[in-house]
């Protein structure tokens, strides 16, 4: 066991080591300095690996080979694609605002990077454990909308600015449903703070974990946060800001060089950190999947459940076609939202109920009866038929 | 009051003066956007942190996107041709003045309201969790019913009329 607890906090014990060099008074800074750094490197690496993996898993969907000149099986692609975009001309269009155009893409990396300072990533390797953790993590997830918006008008441009707004009308719909849904984990936890989350997880019955997913009321807010998660970070089938057929590439249709490849990286980093918050408050963060596998270092863990989503990611990019806007809408407020304030109530419900097996089965039958009587009374009202415009006729 | 809190309240008061001095309506927004940004950092240097936050998520997350829609979708963001001061700028002035000695007064008055305060209250994101829907349940409640009903009105104003498209 001691070297598996050695393996399973040797970052931690890698930190302390090469803190230990320096005066006592400048330790806590020079630890926050060296986490900084890890994940400043660590996801921007994952986001290169992730780049290919998206290319080559779309082209195996699509029947086709992806990437394979550069390197071995195009797997240094990343490389050449980074350096392309280092040394290409950055143009800004004559109209364009230069200031808000230039300052867009550097707050949405900053934004979005600030979400991971709260992320417990394995035991004790959260940067900082705040107490309202989850409420940060909100907060930064929001400043993105303001970046986005920035690019898209500042660019002068009428696509930029319409894929903007779809983009910032989206995000703030289903915000809320975000939001909701994870209001049911703190409920059940009693705290904000996602070390403490993962921590009311990391129980086991019997071999099998007390993840909330496997909850009624947990299982619906998964779903839930997932669809909301998809929307958040504009990803297929919500990615209308970037329909190509529409609006070339909305909001950062004018950006080119190493500004569109922040944007890029803006996009990839905010489904990190969902995905990696999806992962704490619902499957568990770094605690393992049976009880025995604990073996395995927590880290590992939490890197495969963010991974894994990703995949899931690439996998619907690859099967789901695009939605329209007013489908979007209409999902989010008339069928997401009410879900996850019903999932809500049911969580007080379980909370009162008391422990035993009766509150598993009217919880269940509560959430499944209503998803399926929405459904069906949402569906009625759909009729379907040749298509109808109203203004491009 | 340490170096890190006069920056920060250099920062705030450079942003709002943007917000009211710039011509381009959007650059004010955005300008307000740095003030609230400013605010919140205040507001977590004081070791308030789910003031900061909820200021952060609020105000930056939402009305400021409110405020650049509002501008965007009404007048549009194209900079007044003529000058940008306002006819009736000095009633402005007034209520501004005001306004600021109202706020001058209760922070004084707070001052003495509270005397002897040496170390900061250790505030948890649970107390205020209990205490809102504890103590202040009822003012709680009557917020989210005029917000209910605020949103419903808001609704019901951008209603598609079907009478009159066919």
């Amino acid at each position: 066991m001691g070297n598996w607890s050695t393996l399973d906090q040797i970052f931690v014990i890698l930190r302390n080591w090469l803190v230990g060099f320096l005066p006592a008074a400048a330790r806590p800074a020079a630890g926050a300095v060296l986490g900084v750094i890890a994940i400043v490197c660590v996801f921007p690496g994952l986001f290169a690996l992730t780049t290919v993996f998206e290319r080559k898993g779309l082209g195996r969907m699509q029947n086709r080979l992806g990437p394979n000149r550069v390197g071995p099986f195009g797997f240094f692609q990343p490389i050449a694609d980074g350096i392309k975009s280092l040394t290409k001309e950055d143009i800004v269009p004559r109209d364009a605002d230069a200031v808000v155009h230039f300052l867009a893409p550097l707050v949405l990396v900053v934004a979005v990077f600030m979400g991971f300072a709260v992320l417990p990533m394995g035991r004790n390797m959260a940067l900082v454990d705040m107490d309202a953790g989850l409420l940060f993590f909100f907060a930064m997830g929001a400043s993105t909308e303001l970046s986005i918006f920035m690019a898209g008008w500042s660019s002068r441009n009428k696509y930029s600015i319409l894929g903007a707004m779809r983009a910032v009308g989206q995000m703030i719909s289903y915000e809320v449903p975000l939001l909701m849904s994870s209001v049911v984990v703190v409920m059940a936890t009693g705290s904000l703070s996602l070390t403490r989350i993962v921590e009311a997880q990391n129980h086991y019955t019997g071999i099998f974990p007390n993840w909330y997913v496997f909850t009624p009321w947990g299982f619906a807010g998964f779903a839930m946060f997932a669809i909301a998660a998809t929307a958040e970070t504009n990803r297929t089938p919500f990615d209308l800001p970037e329909g190509e057929s529409e609006l070339v590439a909305g909001y950062f249709t004018e950006y080119s060089g190493f500004k569109f490849a922040l944007f890029f990286l803006g996009e990839y980093l905010g489904m990190f950190s969902i995905s990696g918050l999806g992962a704490t408050l619902f499957l568990g963060g770094w605690s393992a999947p049976l009880s025995f596998l604990n073996v395995v270092p927590s880290w590992i863990w939490f890197f495969a459940k963010v991974m894994t989503a990703i995949f899931i990611f690439i996998w619907m990019r690859g099967t789901l076609p695009r939605l329209r806007q007013d489908q979007l809408m209409n999902f989010a407020w008339k069928f997401v939202l009410p879900f996850t304030l019903l999932d809500v109530m049911v969580m007080a419900l379980w909370r009162f109920m008391g422990l035993g097996w009766a509150r598993w089965v009217v919880c269940s039958v509560i959430l499944a009866g209503v998803y399926v009587l929405m459904g069906r009374v949402q569906m009625r009202r759909k009729h379907f038929g040749p298509r109808s415009y109203r203004y491009a006729e | 009051m340490s170096i890190v809190s006069y920056l920060i309240a250099a920062l705030t008061v450079a942003g709002g003066l943007a917000a009211v001095l710039l011509k381009n309506t959007v650059h004010c927004a955005l300008a307000l956007t740095i003030a609230f940004a400013g605010l919140a950092l205040m507001f977590l240097g004081l070791d308030a942190q789910f003031a900061g936050f909820a200021q952060i998520l609020v105000y930056i997350g939402a009305v400021a996107i409110l405020i650049v829609f509002a501008i965007l979708l009404t007048r549009g963001s194209e900079a007044p041709a003529r000058g940008v001061f306002s006819k009736s700028w000095f009633v402005g002035l007034l209520i501004a003045a005001g306004v600021f000695a109202v706020l001058g007064w209760a922070v004084l008055a707070s001052a003495d309201a509270l005397p002897g305060e040496t170390a900061a209250p250790a505030v948890t994101v649970q107390d205020i969790g209990n205490a809102l829907l504890g103590r202040y349940v009822l003012p709680l409640e009557i917020v989210a019913l005029l917000l209910t009903a605020a949103m419903i009105g808001a609704v019901i104003v951008a209603l598609h009329e079907k009478e009159r498209t066919r």
